[in-house]
């Protein structure tokens, strides 16, 4: 898990690090993730999404209200070494069809 | 409303300069010859990653002494342009028969070689497997060294732009 950058890049964004920092200290509404920030609602809902989709946070209604939390499951970091491990592992066969090729060629 | 976090699947796509028989040739008959060595469940050293050529074939692991560890199946074997694979190891990088997480390879014909296209999705599947990774993720080594690293990479990068 040391290599966790694809993590990172979702929290490269400064404002998006701040949303996400917000949610450190427990569950939060939009609202209340939203006040303070320079940002609108609407784009700290955006940012919201980018971080869910890396894994990194989860929300659930209540009421008319969505609150996210940091995803307790830790599937963020889970996606983040599966997507370091399929880079190297990729990488790796790329390397491998190009030595084949050449020896054929030989 | 279900909380169930789903995370978006892992997409990579690289090229290779050989044709699309010999790519998929590579990636499942030669999967030892590129898998990443460090990259196993067992404490005995790893001869190779097997996939079986059919459908419905194993996808394991041969160690050194002759023993085998079960990655997943295959559930789709159409040489030479797609490859279903299901990955049946949990975060803790153990096998269970109850884990389905879809892998699936795609080989398209390019000019000079063949565009490969890997998928990984339904991660989601995983978070129910996920205890271990729960206690590391809020335990001291978790989130808050995730973080700290995440800064440190900040200011390197701030760094970068001054």
């Amino acid at each position: 898990m040391a290599n966790a950058n694809r993590v990172f890049a979702a929290l490269t964004d400064p404002t998006r690090r701040a949303v996400f920092e917000r949610l450190r200290h427990g569950p939060r509404p939009v609202g209340e993730i939203a006040r303070g920030l320079p940002v609108s609602r609407p784009a700290v809902s955006q940012h919201l999404k980018v971080l869910k989709e890396a894994g990194l946070v989860d929300d659930r209604s209540e009421g008319t209200r969505r609150i996210y939390q940091i995803d307790p499951k830790g599937l963020g970091a889970m996606r983040a070494w599966l997507d370091q491990f399929w880079d190297s592992a990729l990488t790796a066969f790329a390397a491998e069809v190009e030595r084949a090729s050449k020896e054929e060629k030989k | 409303m279900s909380t169930q976090i789903r995370p978006a699947p892992v997409r990579k796509s690289i090229f290779v300069g050989a044709p699309q028989d010999r790519a998929f040739e590579v990636f499942t008959d030669g999967i030892g010859r590129w898998w990443p060595q460090t990259h196993k469940t067992g404490p005995v050293d790893l001869d190779r990653p097997v996939i079986e050529p059919k459908e419905g074939g194993r996808w394991y692991e041969l160690y050194v002494d002759g023993s085998e560890r079960e990655i997943g199946k295959v559930a789709a074997w159409e040489p030479p342009g797609r490859l279903l694979l299901i990955w049946q190891l949990t975060p803790e990088f153990a096998f269970d028969p109850d884990l389905v997480t879809e892998v699936e390879v795609l080989f398209t014909p390019e000019s000079g070689g063949t565009r490969v296209d890997l998928e990984h999705r339904d991660l989601e599947r995983m978070g129910e497997k996920a205890e271990a990774m729960r206690e590391t993720v809020s335990g001291p080594g978790g989130w808050p060294a995730l973080l700290q690293l995440f800064a440190d990479e900040a200011k390197i990068q701030r760094k970068g732009e001054m």
